[in-house]
């Protein structure tokens, strides 16, 4: 196992108390897997992702182990991650092909990220080389300002800076959000290409378009207010579907080839919970459908069939 | 109010409209944001205007509502040019044209109530109606997209969620009973599950006669809910017309690509590219095997050109190229 | 219906106008933050003095009331001059002198920067660019010169003019803030908003720009202030200041002029230089606080 999440609760600091954005999280993900993280806004997704790899306030820690390649990811200590930062866990955040900095060349800017992990950057060139041959970027962009390239030239650039030193695990934070169709295509292709030739052990994809997932990702994670709904192969979540929600969520989706006139779609009623005070018991029980007494009472996260992990009380009890 | 009888059918009409930016310094350079763009818009019709960004099609929809000058050509609504329209003329086109913008947080005025866009309208279009009546419209437009008055009314955009703050927007411009509706990406920043219901009240509100200009880069929203589409790339019209017809005959390499690109849920990207290239190959007569081929001598020649059944050697004949 | 759910105990909080929000969370962050705190209970404590001050004072500032360059004492509770005058009365009357400059010329030049930074920001195109070229026009003008010029002209100048010389040259760094703040939020969707409901442009830049401007525009006022406090000091020492006023830098002025360097009548020139040198900087302390105030990314968690 590539990498395992047991119980863990992080937890906002604010004014008003403590937002409770990521409560009691347990899963797992194989060498190999590029697991898709699926949730609206206010889920935890992103959250999830900092807290691997960034814990800082107003981040708090609560409790749960993080185990990578079988050794212990100590994520409350900010010092002790550095280790493991860039080396073997890596991130691609939002906001990342925006944040390179404007006055340095690209290729100065790799060489100071580099030193600043204290790897020497000379021996690491020819292998930046070649992977900017595999992105399909010209060598030269090294050379250049981030201003001179393109939306899609800098999110490729980020994806070969952030693997340049063959993380096991990959967290891509919404790398596909701000980009043209044909270039989404392009990246999201690339990230499974690095998958494929064991740049990167196992990813962690996150965004809220779902139909990327189903072209790239192997296992499907769907997240629901700070919990877990359902984990299960990409063909099993889009197709058949178990949890309520996802269900909700996967017919809410427009697809070519379905009109109006011929089928009306349905949203989800409702909003999210605040954070703030959620609900006891099953977070989704005012919006869902098919509540009914027991889910005040909180469901658990268990394997129904193989790979296929579910918190729902009603649907416990067919697949068993 | 939308059900009220209207005997005239409203036209938009687009005539080789452009717009150049000026850029460099002191405006030297020229560049091209809209390139001589044609289209109509009918009574009760939604068209979609498709482009990724820079495709100019947020530019089309501000020079429709007056937002941005136009610097060649003509729209006109019923046949009178809009660039001609000052003052109280204005003040009526707007009665028949409004949009709705993207971020709904950023279409409100953080200090005041979302109320206030109402009191707006009010204040500009009907200052003579009393109070009771007027509160009446506002109740009529909040249910006809949907909103409780009771639950939205008097609160604060922070206290709104994305998807009723749009459809505030929606109810607002209902209040002027608008013949033309301009949906600038209006969806693309709400959840997933709010989407669809912003979505069906749009297609609702042509039932009843409203003609929507829907502006959007996912093709999939486009093909829900338009009779008509326009794909727009760097400012010029690249491929136009009855919804389906484009979505499954894409002609315009563009659309091609567009189409084949698109994160699908029920194909993956291979199987699209691989059906974009049959189709190619039906018609230009190519090998029929073509698609799934894996050979590395695979060319241009084996798209365009059926392979005859030949001999290879005595008693064996292949129909492919690249026997030799 | 699900928002009603989780209100409980911040019911009334969350219930409140964002505007009386907003306020309590600036008084929040206000009473926290130590530099608006000690600039605003300078420059109070020195508004107090020039306000009650006078009121402890018979005399006028220019008589002549005692012996010359006497020390400080329970007489004269600032000394004399060397000419015997009173130098607490000068004090502060003007210090009283100092702060009507500082209103009314930097109140000049906040309106006038308000009036073309508005115009200049919303209209944009030609009507900026020429407005542009005259803010820089003035920017450029040499003031020192223009003021010999002016001086040469009027022989007798009160602190009126001063003010009105002061607020109709300074304007410029106000006009240049408040367009780039009005150009920031005119592309902003719901100004586009109040343009498609026919709104005309004056209204919708003192409706719904404006009060989104209104700490920016308080900064712009407090700056200006103190720079025009301070200007007028620095006209008044070399000698281009009011001629039949009394103001902190005329004291300073006349203090040079008439040998209190030389007979070492410090008590004359040290209390209005230190008083101008703790007024501007509380001021532009307490700006840097209320910037803090305002803005949450500035503050210290």
């Amino acid at each position: 196992m590539s990498i395992k999440i047991k119980n863990l609760k992080v937890y906002y600091q604010t004014l008003r108390g403590d937002v409770k954005a990521l409560d009691d999280v347990t899963f797992s993900i194989a060498d190999g897997e590029i697991m898709g993280l699926a949730g609206e806004s206010g889920c935890g997704k992103t959250t999830l992702a900092n807290s691997l790899i960034s814990l800082y306030p107003p981040m708090k820690y609560i409790e749960g182990s993080v185990e990578l390649d079988n050794e212990k990811l100590p994520i409350w200590d900010t010092d002790k991650m550095n280790a493991f930062r860039y080396k073997k866990i890596s991130i691609i955040p939002q906001y990342a092909m925006n944040a390179m900095n404007p006055t340095r060349k690209i290729g100065k800017m790799t060489a100071e990220l580099l030193e600043s992990r204290k790897v020497n950057y000379k021996k690491t060139k020819p292998e930046l080389l070649r992977r900017l041959d595999l992105v399909e970027l010209n060598r030269n962009v090294l050379d250049m300002y981030p201003i001179e390239l393109s939306g899609g030239m800098k999110q490729r650039m980020v994806l070969v800076l952030s693997t340049l030193l063959n993380p096991s695990l990959l967290i891509a934070d919404e790398i596909t959000s701000a980009l043209d169709v044909s270039t989404q295509k392009a990246v999201s292709e690339m990230l499974v290409e690095f998958r494929n030739r064991k740049i990167v052990k196992s990813m962690i994809v996150i965004t809220h378009d779902i139909s990327i997932l189903y072209q790239i990702a192997d296992t499907i994670l769907v997240m629901y207010a700070g919990k877990l709904a359902e984990k299960a192969p990409t063909e099993k979540i889009i197709n058949s579907p178990i949890h309520p929600y996802t269900k909700l969520l996967i017919s809410s989706l427009p697809k070519v080839g379905v009109k109006y006139s011929e089928r009306k779609l349905t949203g989800i009623p409702g909003n999210t919970p605040l954070l703030l005070d959620p609900p006891s018991g099953c977070r989704f029980r005012e919006r869902c459908p098919v509540a009914f007494d027991k889910c005040i009472e909180e469901p658990p996260f268990i394997e129904i069939e193989k790979n296929h992990y579910v918190a729902c009380w009603k649907e416990y009890g067919k697949n068993a | 109010m939308l059900l009220a009888g209207r005997s005239m059918v409203r036209m938009l009409k687009l005539e080789k409209v452009s717009k150049n930016y000026r850029t460099g310094t002191f405006g030297g350079k020229l560049l091209p944001a809209v390139v001589d763009v044609s289209f109509n818009i009918g009574d009760g019709e939604v068209v979609s205007l498709i482009g990724e960004s820079g495709s100019g099609k947020s530019t089309i929809g501000k020079m429709i509502l007056r937002l941005l000058n136009i610097n060649s050509g003509k729209i006109t609504l019923d046949d009178i040019d809009i660039s001609t329209l000052k003052g109280a003329k204005l003040k009526n086109y707007y009665r028949d044209v409004q949009g709705v913008f993207q971020d709904p947080f950023s279409s409100y005025n953080p200090i005041f109530k979302a109320d206030r866009i109402f009191t707006i309208i009010r204040q500009e279009f009907f200052p003579d109606v009393k109070d009771s009546e007027w509160r009446e419209k506002v109740d009529n437009a909040l249910r006809a997209v949907g909103l409780n008055p009771d639950q939205v009314l008097n609160k604060f955009p922070h206290q709104l969620s994305g998807g009723q703050l749009q459809r505030f927007l929606i109810a607002r411009a209902l209040l002027l009973d608008i013949k033309l509706l301009i949906a600038d990406e209006i969806i693309s920043m709400l959840d997933a599950s709010t989407r669809v219901d912003v979505l069906n009240l749009l297609v609702e509100l042509k039932s009843r006669g409203l003609s929507i200009l829907f502006i959007t880069h996912d093709l999939s929203l486009g093909y829900y809910i338009s009779e008509r589409a326009i794909i727009l790339y760097r400012g010029c019209i690249v491929e136009m017309g009855a919804t389906e017809k484009i979505y499954f005959n894409p002609v315009h390499p563009y659309t091609q690509m567009l189409m084949s690109s698109v994160p699908r849920l029920d194909k993956k990207w291979e199987r699209v590219e691989m059906e974009l290239k049959a189709k190619q190959t039906e018609l230009t007569g190519g090998c029929v095997y073509y698609e799934r081929c894996k050979s590395p001598y695979k060319c241009e020649k084996c798209a365009l050109e059926r392979p005859r059944l030949r001999e290879f050697e005595p008693e064996h004949f292949v129909a492919c190229h690249f026997i030799e | 219906m699900i928002e009603q759910i989780h209100i409980k105990k911040s019911e009334k909080e969350k219930n409140l106008p964002k505007k009386q929000k907003k306020i309590n969370e600036f008084l929040y962050f206000a009473r926290r933050n130590n530099k608006l705190k000690i600039g605003l209970f300078i420059v109070i404590f020195f508004i107090l003095i020039a306000i009650i001050g006078p009121l402890f004072t018979d005399y006028e500032w220019r008589a002549y009331i005692g012996p010359s360059s006497q020390l400080p004492s329970l007489e004269y509770w600032l000394g004399t001059t060397t000419f015997g005058q009173d130098v607490y009365t000068q004090f502060v009357q003007g210090l009283r002198a100092s702060f009507i400059v500082g209103v009314i010329g930097g109140g000049i030049a906040t309106i006038i920067g308000i009036i073309i930074g508005f115009t200049a920001g919303y209209r944009g195109g030609i009507i900026d660019e020429s407005l542009n070229i005259i803010t820089n026009i003035v920017l450029v003008i040499p003031t020192f010169a223009l003021l010999l010029i002016i001086a040469a002209y009027l022989k007798v100048r009160g602190i009126l003019t001063e003010s009105i010389f002061i607020g109709f040259t300074a304007w410029p760094w106000a006009a240049r803030a408040i367009r780039a703040q009005t150009f920031s939020l005119r592309s902003r969707d719901f100004v586009d908003l109040a343009r498609i409901s026919g709104m005309k442009p004056t209204k919708i830049i003192f409706t719904e720009i404006a009060p989104n401007m209104m700490s920016y525009l308080l900064m712009t006022f407090i700056l200006q202030f103190g720079g025009a406090i301070l200007i007028a000091a620095t006209l008044d020492f070399i000698g281009l200041g009011p001629t039949n006023a009394i103001s902190l830098g005329l004291m300073m002025n006349y203090a040079v002029l008439w040998g209190a360097l030389q007979f070492g009548v410090w008590w004359w020139f040290v209390p209005p230089g230190l008083a101008i040198m703790l007024i501007v900087g509380a001021l532009y302390i307490m700006n840097v606080g209320l910037d803090e105030v305002f803005n949450p990314k500035l503050r210290e968690m």
